[in-house]
């Protein structure tokens, strides 16, 4: 934790109120997000135990295993979730815009660049908790590699058609979500995590329901108040007033009402399937609808108070004034969505289990390339975010005390600043430092300190081609300028080797007549074994 | 090594004094608990704290006792997981421990003995269990050892653990198996998890050495067998799982502990934390004569966390925000004072810590001040 936001944390505990991390919103914000709800059995690794999805904050859908032991009623639970989720993908896919990107031509091996679509917007899946989208990860893995009845007749316990897109889908979400700075899907904590600051510790940050109390608190009642009675209070039967943000459940809910209803249902089910004759059976069918609604009833008043806090985030986020940059990273997120879209119409595989070496090596370079480009873009956007820089020596304030023309032996602009700063810079010799102009960077190298302590920067590129430097390109005497020592766009690392050109640390180019001349030996998954005992 | 793990247990005259002293605190007619899996946790959680080192040493119930204090934890088990858990054991142990071997992959294991470890009290279980170690050493076959109870003493008094289960090979190696429930996706599980499980399985590793110690022909395997559910399937299967790091750690943690004897000796006259015989007043009383350490992991792993944090909260002590964020404050302990000292009102300016302090606070005021005056909104916190 940097010293200012230790410091924002420790006034917010003063205050009893959470403080500013941020000055700009960081993330993007979907005018019309998925929010997504779920809860798990507990004990049982990705099975089902309700959902509640929608668009609408008013009127979510409500997605109830009625018994999670069940693999037909797990199969439907997530077809439905299917039907909720993939239609709001869809909605998504056809409006494009055209845009260019940079290919290899095959045949003449140079860079040309093509018409490609571009989606103009992409659908944004919001979860409550950091678990939430683990809880995403883990429903793509169980649901991606189910075979239906189409692909393989064969199969022992085949799943509705659309779950195994379901599953690629949320796969690709659940990848994404590991790239910094990536909007596609997010959990609200870390959303109010990253813009306040509260008077408890990180862990406890994790609930949701605490988080609130301390951002958005109800009348009266001060931060640590709200968040201890979100944490621990319980109502007259014991069950927290603020049920946990899922996906696992609350114990004391499993036990003392959720069990119960479950064991209902199970008798209500057996009743109706020895009824022998038509009165019985529709008392039974009766009973069983009754004991169904129980446990819905039960599973909603989990999800509501949730659902009801993840919108409630996302209003207070939604008040924040975008940072400047937020809009280049969603494009990038945009470009994510198409190729996947891309790949599931060409009609290719589900993503493989464990990525191949390649894969994997590409994926770090690109989220490393995303912290850092991150890092800087939340910086340059955000005075606050900067300030913690400052504070760190990573960059610089400083109001221009003297510009002195020079030039280069080839007669190009070198103009001499004399600034004055308050800060402490960490800068040796020659270091480069960067100003943002009209969002570019403009570089400038650290020349000396002089005797009063001022610096003496010389500014290198952005003054035009003439000789005398552009209009606005060299700063003005008073201006107050921001430097930093980190670039403000992140470079491009050297390119991956060719697949033929693999080396022996990454297993080597690939073997002659595999599939595409890539190195890719999983083009095929099978699907998991199933056994008929098994609980999925 | 540190004496006190080699030494086998302490003499009888000092055993008997530290006991009966430990038994006082726990109260009369109170059986000690055993160390199970979240006492051990909140011992690699917070190594340092006295408050938890003396309960558990004394083996008090933690969780009565929180809840005596108003505070109650939060922890519980649903009964789907206990019933999923309990299967998947079952199941792990099926056919006399054959599925066991073979997930440690032995798969012609020939005669598998299994001896019942039954006895009374723990100290009658650990004496059974000890002479079953050293018959299937003897022996020269496989056995398994299911719920053995092994004693290890922390910081001056034993304390009794239960592995899942020892497997014993026919050269004289001793396993330790965990089984958890929850499960192996892609050969890979939860990290943090996986952590736990070996943090605990060190412990029980730690334990067997003593008595190997004192047992011919008996080795330790220093990596333990973790076995977990497949994918999403209830078809087990098992990693080896390299515990040398975690083992050294513990010891090291272990002989570091402050005995409890020495915290025992610093409680007032007739302390006690007997949960059945004591008013709450007074268990408040008892609880408060021991100092803790309270940091925020606390919360996921010791019943008493809710009633140090709301003490710690009162006193302002920073550790309550996260122990990183005591690195950069120096000696200052109390959020009042760091505050005062970044406002200027406290501290001397010459401490790198107070001058950093202020730098920050200013740099953050003046980006929010930059921030909130173009719109009034912007640098607002709702």
């Amino acid at each position: 934790m940097s010293l200012i936001s230790a410091l924002a944390r420790m006034e917010a505990v003063e205050s009893g109120r959470a403080q500013p991390l941020a000055t700009v919103r960081h993330r993007h914000v979907s005018a019309r997000p998925l929010v997504l709800v779920p809860l798990t059995t507990a004990g049982e690794a990705g099975a089902p135990l309700g959902a509640l999805v929608g668009t609408d904050a008013e009127a979510p859908r409500l997605l109830v295993v009625t018994q999670p032991r069940d693999r037909d009623l797990r199969f439907s639970f997530l077809a439905d979730l299917a039907e909720e989720v993939l239609p709001y993908v869809d909605s998504f896919t056809d409006v494009v815009e055209a845009a260019e990107r940079s290919e290899v031509d095959p045949e003449t091996g140079k860079k040309v660049k093509v018409e490609v679509e571009l989606c103009a917007d992409a659908p944004q899946l919001i979860v409550p908790s950091r678990a939430g989208i683990e809880y995403v990860r883990l429903l793509g893995r169980s649901t991606r590699f189910r075979r239906t009845a189409e692909q393989d007749p064969e199969t022992p316990f085949p799943a509705p058609p659309r779950v195994p897109l379901l599953g690629r889908w949320l796969t690709h979400y659940g990848d994404r979500a590991l790239v910094p700075g990536s909007s596609l899907l997010l959990a609200a904590t870390d959303l109010l995590n990253r813009h306040w600051a509260t008077g408890q510790s990180s862990l406890e940050d994790q609930h949701l329901g605490a988080l609130l109390a301390w951002i958005d608190p109800r009348d009266g009642e001060s931060g640590p108040e709200g968040a201890l009675r979100a944490e621990v209070g319980r109502d007259e039967r014991g069950q927290l007033l603020c049920p946990p943000a899922g996906p696992a459940t609350d114990p004391a809910f499993d036990n003392r009402l959720l069990a119960p209803a479950i064991e209902r249902y199970d008798r209500a089910r057996l009743a109706l399937g020895a009824a022998e004759d038509g009165e019985a059976a529709d008392a039974g069918l009766g009973e069983l609808h009754r004991a169904e609604r129980e446990v819905r009833r039960l599973v909603a008043s989990q999800l509501k108070p949730t659902w009801d806090a993840v919108w409630r985030a996302l209003g207070l986020l939604r008040e924040l004034p975008v940072g400047a940059r937020v809009e280049d990273r969603w494009t990038r997120d945009r470009w994510s969505f198409t190729g996947h879209r891309d790949r599931v119409v060409a009609g290719e595989p589900p993503q493989p289990r464990r990525d191949d070496v390649i894969a994997a090596a590409s994926k770090l370079a690109n989220r490393e390339r995303a912290q850092g480009q991150l890092e800087a873009q939340e910086a340059l956007d955000d005075p606050l975010v900067l300030a913690a820089r400052r504070l760190a020596g990573e960059a610089f304030a400083a109001e221009v005390a003297e510009v002195a023309m020079a030039y280069t032996e080839k007669n190009r602009p070198r103009p001499l600043l004399t600034v004055r700063t308050e800060d402490r810079p960490h800068l040796a010799e020659k270091a480069k430092v960067f100003r943002s102009l009209d969002g570019k960077p403009q570089a400038a190298e650290f020349v000396r300190y002089e005797e009063d302590g001022s610096l003496v920067l010389r500014l290198l590129d952005r003054m035009g081609r003439s000789k005398e430097p552009a209009a606005g390109s060299v700063p003005e005497k008073g201006e107050r300028i921001s430097w930093t020592l980190f670039e403000h766009e992140q470079r491009v690392g050297p390119k991956l080797p060719e697949p033929e050109d693999t080396p022996w640390t990454h297993g080597g180019p690939p073997a002659p007549g595999s599939a595409g001349g890539t190195p890719r030996t999983d083009a095929v998954e099978l699907p998991d074994a199933v056994t008929p005992e098994d609980v999925l | 090594m540190s004496a006190s793990l080699d030494s086998g247990l302490p003499r009888p005259s000092q055993t008997t004094t530290l006991r009966q002293r430990l038994g006082e605190l726990r109260g009369p007619g109170t059986a000690p608990r055993a160390l199970d899996a979240r006492a051990l946790a909140a011992l690699a959680a917070n190594p340092g704290c006295r408050r938890r080192a003396l309960l558990d040493g004394a083996g008090v119930d933690k969780a009565a006792l929180a809840s005596r204090l108003g505070s109650p934890a939060p922890f519980g088990q649903s009964q789907f997981a206990i019933m999923r858990g309990n299967s998947f054991e079952a199941k792990v142990k099926a056919d006399g421990g054959r599925e066991l071997l073979r997930l440690l992959g032995v798969e012609e294991p020939g005669a598998v003995s299994v001896p019942d470890l039954a006895a009374a009290g723990p100290q009658g279980r650990t004496a059974r269990t000890a002479l079953a170690l050293r018959e299937a050493t003897a022996a020269g076959t496989w056995t398994l050892l299911d719920h053995p109870l092994v004693a290890l003493e922390v910081a001056g008094s034993p304390v009794y653990l239960e592995p899942d289960a020892v497997v014993v090979s026919p050269d004289g190696r001793w396993t330790v198996v965990e089984i958890k429930s929850f499960p192996m996706i892609d050969g890979a599980a939860d990290a943090s998890k996986v952590g736990a499980a070996a943090r605990q399985s060190a412990v029980y590793v730690l334990a067997l050495e003593r008595t190997a110690a004192v047992t011919e022909g008996a080795t330790v395997a220093h990596s333990v067998l973790l076995v977990c559910p497949k994918d999403f399937s209830n078809v087990p299967t098992a990693s080896v799982v390299d515990v040398r790091k975690q083992r050294s750690v513990t010891r090291r943690q272990l002989a570091r502990l402050i005995r409890i004897e020495e915290i025992a000796d610093a409680l007032p006259e007739g302390t006690t934390f007997d949960v059945e015989g004591c008013s709450s007043a007074e268990l408040t009383e008892a609880v408060e004569s021991v100092p803790h350490a309270y940091a925020p992991e606390c919360l996921a792993a010791c019943e008493l966390a809710f009633h140090c944090r709301a003490r710690a909260r009162e006193a302002g002590a920073v550790e309550t925000l996260g122990r990183a964020v005591r690195g950069e404050l120096g000696g200052l302990t109390t959020v009042d004072a760091v505050l005062a000292a970044a406002r200027g009102e406290a501290g001397d300016p010459e401490d790198p810590a107070v001058a950093a302090l202020r730098r920050a606070r200013a740099m953050r005021q003046e980006a929010l001040d930059r921030a909130s005056a173009p719109s009034e909104e912007a640098g607002a916190c709702r």
